[in-house]
């Protein structure tokens, strides 16, 4: 018997469970074209649904005719709000706690915004037909910048709740006005400003981007009028979610939903929410009693559906003259656009914000978000990050290189002396939370020394010496950054997302042949759950992860869970498969126990078998215990090996990473060559070292685009500037630097396996290095406070306000 | 990003392409690689009813190498003139140039037909051409005549070419062995519009320069050739005085506009940058 002669190195490596650099498995239909994704999907009779969309920013719907678009032949139905609004579905909730029109009831709030919905027989016939539709509209005035939206004679955006003082979020005191948050002590932490030996402060301002997912939006809605069932495919981050929230508002019994996420092109938070396209695609197979198919085009991706960031934040940050921090103030304006329709957890309007003090140890904070309503379109999603930690990642880490400044001080050794240190976890910091474990000083200092931390210094003023004699005219900058997250939402304690609890679940059945199929909660976007969530398996079970099927996405089958995001599938879901593993690790224990005819307490887990204590040539491989488990009368047990966990996680996790990213900076065009990044990651323990390298690569890439381009603009007018991939940045491979990725390991105490999670930390911590690397190398020349994105003009613009240009 | 119905016409000489678009007249259009005009068909702001495409189209295909000039089919792909062998010998600012434009993607069905013609001022050809000093091959009903590079732009979009007029070939006079060549381009990124571009072709005899071209792209309405910087470098040695005074005479020629990319004040002392690598580059290998 082969099991008998294996060392165990070789059983354990034939698992490729927990520490494997396992290759994915989703690839190989990824890479020969085969994946099935939404518009994949193709059924009988399948009509197409198109939105006809404001040109406006702010105006009023005085009328919509759409005679010319019916009279096209192959148009089936052209739906408004006044078609809606009989089943009361003109309106959506969001995931905020605000309502959004699904169609332009009256007015529009953004360029973009859906006015009417046409179905036709296919989407050339639905695309001559929205240009058919008339539409008139009386403009008003545009208001694109959230201060100017506070003024008191600011026009009012939202006249549904005009005059409204309570919001969703507590009181409101302008019409324009959403929420404020506040988190902290005020007094004590304006007392410390008061009394400090010195005091920073700055406006840091996160520009509004946008996810861009490869993929777009998209849904097929299907009502079947025989059997009353409704199915949705879609491109849902959360299909659970969906599934309840479709049944509270169409009325629908959520029995009679299926909702299926099938392969998703990428999502970054832009398809976490509920959009206009997916209920009128319901509503439009209700109507016609046939599936309805819609599906974004890049522009209306860009334009219209979730954007990320756009938070203005003004800093005050508090020091001893020796670098001491002694206390951190904050006052963010978030501009939300025309609804709030931010994905965070319901008592979490800022989202997790509230991790601004970062890596530090800061006694004293205070931080107050207001959320305000502009003509733009709405959002306020986590661009690959926990609900609002890249916001505060990158505030925290602008404040204390302005800080470094301020005291004359190198922004490295103001960190470290700064740091949380490793005694102090589990950590309560001033702000609200437990931060469950770090180990800052160690990454910090493998950092520093892996990229000759001094020797890039003495190089960089060298640098300095030779561009003001004239040989040189670029500049070199050092992006210093030590990020902390909070991932993993959440614990149902504080943590839902419209009343439902941010749990998830794994649900693990192993066949009697020793094979096992997993089906999860959450649904991979890109993530390569199929490939880790059965490595978690192997190595708790004993059975190769290439004998494991892993579902996701299908609420038919699945086991409830709130959806991949916010890192939280590795916290959340990852620890339910190591739990519903291990229940049936129990239960194999028993049998294996049985057959051996020794008490339970005599047999051992040992890699992919039981063995008897102390005779480990007497053992049970985990392939036979699963064909006992079936097919042998055990008593006192059930037949079968299958199990189920909700796992509500005690705690977030806190990964963090220390990134240094070295630039150089032409002061006459404004480019930003990127010479070299390091990248350490701490996510605790590590699943599949390859997949992380890639979510690293993958991230940072993001971060670079964020930092040096990427962005939604608008004019005065309201209308997107960069509506299209000509003007909004998404790099290629050309613009991809080279990435150095590392590592140290500090597990989460509370994490069954000790993981974390990594999707999002490059995104979190990257920005902030490639644009400290900016900022660093205009240092020397007096920069304090450039705003993001560093592309090249306004690089150019700071090396000429600073006299670069002789 | 669905464009409008229209009928697809697949001509297999000039002359069928030509009485096409004399029927339909300014509701046909006739279609190269397609770069510039698909999307602006998607983007339903180029209304047509007829497309023709040019594509089976043979005598349009193929470069010749003649002892003393040049002849590219206007259907020879951007992927064609930087693979060219003899291309690259007799004219390597095409390559240069060529590898500059987009990715690879694009390039293997971008065609330098397409892009001097359509006259977007972003094209990087068209400025190229210039810089050269390339003869257009014009064909339509009445004959064929030729126009020059230098000559053939009026406005974005406007061109010397009648609507039934189709550009068939580009004809480039080879250069003495002496001539450095450099075309430098700034752009956000890859397969974007240069923020500035300029081609630079500098022949150098004994220390002096003997000829001199310096053209530029997307910082005007059209592409710019300044003649005055040309005369700025001739009979000079090409020293930092010379450069410099070639670059001003290419800055007073410019005219660019605020966009994505920046405002004007921006542009322009990008664009002394970029000229400046130009012909410094092209004198170092002259």
């Amino acid at each position: 018997m082969k099991d008998a002669v294996d060392t165990p190195e070789e059983r354990s490596a034939g698992l490729k469970g927990m520490g494997c650099a396992r290759k994915r498995v989703e690839d190989v239909r990824f890479t020969q074209g085969k994946g099935n994704y939404v518009d994949d999907i193709k059924l009988d009779g399948m009509l197409f649904g198109d939105f006809v969309r404001s040109p406006y920013a702010h105006a009023r719907v005085v009328s919509i005719n759409a005679e010319a678009a019916l009279a096209l032949p192959g148009v089936v139905a052209v739906l408004t709000a006044a078609d809606l609004a009989p089943l009361g579905l003109h309106w959506m909730p969001t995931l905020a706690g605000d309502k959004q029109m699904v169609l332009a009831d009256g007015k529009v709030l953004f360029q973009g915004q859906e006015v009417a919905y046409v179905i036709a027989e296919d989407r050339y016939i639905a695309a001559d037909a929205v240009e058919l539709v008339e539409v008139e509209y009386e403009e008003l005035p545009v208001v694109v910048d959230p201060f100017k939206a506070l003024e008191p004679d600011a026009p009012v955006l939202r006249e549904d709740i005009a005059g409204k003082m309570e919001g969703a979020h507590g009181p409101r005191r302008h019409n324009n006005h959403i929420f404020t948050w506040e988190q902290g002590d005020k007094d004590a932490t304006e007392a410390v400003l008061a009394e400090a030996d010195v005091v920073a402060e700055e406006m840091i301002y996160y520009h509004r981007t946008h996810p861009c997912p490869l993929e777009t939006c998209g849904c097929v809605a299907s009502m079947d009028k025989v059997t009353g069932k409704l199915t949705l495919w879609g491109t849902f981050q959360a299909p659970h979610a969906v599934r309840t929230v479709a049944a509270l508002i169409s009325g629908i019994a959520e029995h009679n939903i299926r909702v299926i996420s099938p392969d998703i092109g990428g999502g970054f938070g832009n398809k976490v929410g509920v959009y206009p396209g997916y209920v009128c695609s319901i509503v439009g197979s209700i109507v016609t009693g046939k599936p309805v198919k819609w599906i974004e085009d890049r522009m209306e991706n860009l334009m219209s559906t979730a954007f990320a960031r756009d938070y203005w934040m003004q800093g005050k940050i508090a020091a001893t003259k020796e670098g001491k921090i002694t206390g951190l103030w904050c006052h963010t304006t978030a501009d939300h656009g025309g609804f709030d329709a931010c994905a965070d957890p319901t008592k979490f309007p800022a989202g997790f914000m509230n991790i601004c003090t970062g890596s530090y140890d800061i006694p004293v904070a205070y931080l107050a978000v207001d959320g305000v309503y502009t003509n733009k379109a709405p959002g306020g999603v986590a661009y690959r990050c926990s609900f609002r930690v890249t916001e505060a990642a990158y505030f925290i880490e602008r404040m204390i290189e302005v800080l470094a400044i301020k005291l004359n001080m190198d922004a490295a050794e103001l960190r470290r002396i700064n740091f949380i240190k490793a005694d102090q976890f589990p950590y309560q910091s001033a702000l609200g939370w437990e931060y469950d474990s770090g180990d800052y000083h160690t990454a910090w200092d493998k950092a520093l020394k892996a990229v000759d931390y001094e020797g890039l210094r003495a190089e960089q003023a060298q640098r300095v010496e030779e561009f003001k004699a004239g040989k040189t005219r670029k500049l070199m900058g050092i992006g210093l950054t030590h990020f902390t997250e909070i991932v993993g939402a959440g614990p149902v304690k504080n943590c839902d997302i419209l009343g439902l609890g941010m749990f998830d679940s794994c649900e693990i059945r192993i066949h009697p042949t020793g094979s096992a199929i997993a089906r999860l909660g959450t649904i991979s976007q890109g993530q390569g759950h199929a490939t880790t969530f059965a490595q978690i398996i192997a190595s708790e079970i004993g059975i190769p992860a290439d004998d494991i099927t892993l579902e996701e996405g299908d609420t038919d089958t699945a086991p409830y869970g709130l959806g991949t995001y916010g890192s939280r599938s590795t916290p959340v879901a990852g620890a339910a498969t190591a739990m519903a593993a291990r229940k049936i690790r129990a239960k194999a224990q028993m049998i294996a126990a049985y057959l051996l005819e020794v008490h339970d307490d005599d047999v051992e887990f040992d890699i992919d078998r039981f063995v008897v204590k102390g005779a480990p040539e007497r053992f049970k491989t985990m392939k036979e215990i699963a064909f006992a488990a079936y097919n042998q009368a055990i008593p006192g047990l059930e037949p079968g090996l299958e199990a189920v966990s909700y796992y509500d996680p005690p705690n977030m996790t806190y990964p963090f990473g220390a990134y240094i990213c070295v630039a150089d900076v032409d002061v006459d065009t404004g480019e930003v060559g990127i010479r070299s990044f390091y990248a350490l990651d701490d996510c605790g323990t590590r699943i599949n070292p390859m997949i992380i390298e890639g979510q690293v690569h993958g991230g940072l890439t993001e971060a670079l685009a964020i930092a040096l381009g990427q962005e939604i603009a608008y004019d005065d007018m309201g209308n997107v500037k960069t509506g299209t991939l000509m003007d909004f940045f998404l790099p290629t491979a050309w613009e991809t630097p080279n990435y150095t990725t590392d590592h140290t390991v500090t597990p989460s105490p509370h994490h069954p396996i000790g993981a974390k999670g990594v999707g999002e930390s490059p995104n979190v911590g990257g920005v902030p290095a490639f644009s400290n690397a900016v900022h660093d190398a205009f240092r020397p020349f007096g920069l304090t406070q450039s705003h993001m994105p560093h592309d090249h003009w306004r690089v150019w613009k700071t090396a000429n306000k600073l006299g670069l240009h002789g | 990003m669905i464009p409008a119905g229209f009928e697809y016409h697949r001509p297999t000489d000039v002359a069928s392409a030509i009485e096409i678009l004399k029927t339909h007249g300014d509701e046909a259009r006739v279609v190269a690689g397609g770069h510039s005009l698909i999307p602006m068909m998607k983007l339903r702001m180029a209304d047509l009813a007829h497309l023709i495409d040019l594509q089976d189209i043979a005598s349009l295909k193929g470069i010749e190498i003649g002892a003393d000039s040049v002849s590219i089919g206007a259907m020879v792909t951007q992927h064609e003139l930087i693979t060219h062998a003899g291309l690259h010998e007799a004219l390597p600012i095409m390559r240069e140039a060529a590898l500059q434009i987009a990715d690879p993607q694009v390039r293997y069905v971008g065609t330098v037909g397409g892009n001097v013609a359509n006259g977007d001022p972003g094209n990087d050809m068209p400025g190229l051409m210039q810089c050269l000093d390339a003869t257009y091959v014009i064909e339509g009903a009445e004959g064929t005549r030729r126009v020059k590079a230098r000559d053939f732009y009026q406005s974005a979009y406007f061109t010397d070419r009648e609507e039934d007029e189709i550009l068939t070939r580009i004809e480039i006079a080879r250069l003495p062995a002496e001539t450095g060549h450099a075309y430098e381009k700034q752009k956000r990124k890859i397969g974007d519009y240069a923020t500035a571009a300029c081609g630079a072709l500098v022949t150098m005899q004994g220390g002096t320069c003997t000829a001199a071209s310096v053209a530029m792209t997307n910082l005007s309405d059209t592409p710019v050739w300044s003649e005055e910087a040309g005369a700025a470098l001739v009979g000079t040695s090409c020293g930092p005085d010379a450069v410099a005074a070639a670059v001003a005479a290419c800055l007073e020629a410019i005219n660019p506009t605020e966009d994505n990319r920046g405002p004007v004040e921006f542009k322009r002392h990008v664009a002394g940058v970029i000229i400046r690598r130009a012909i410094e580059r092209a004198v170092s290998r002259a």
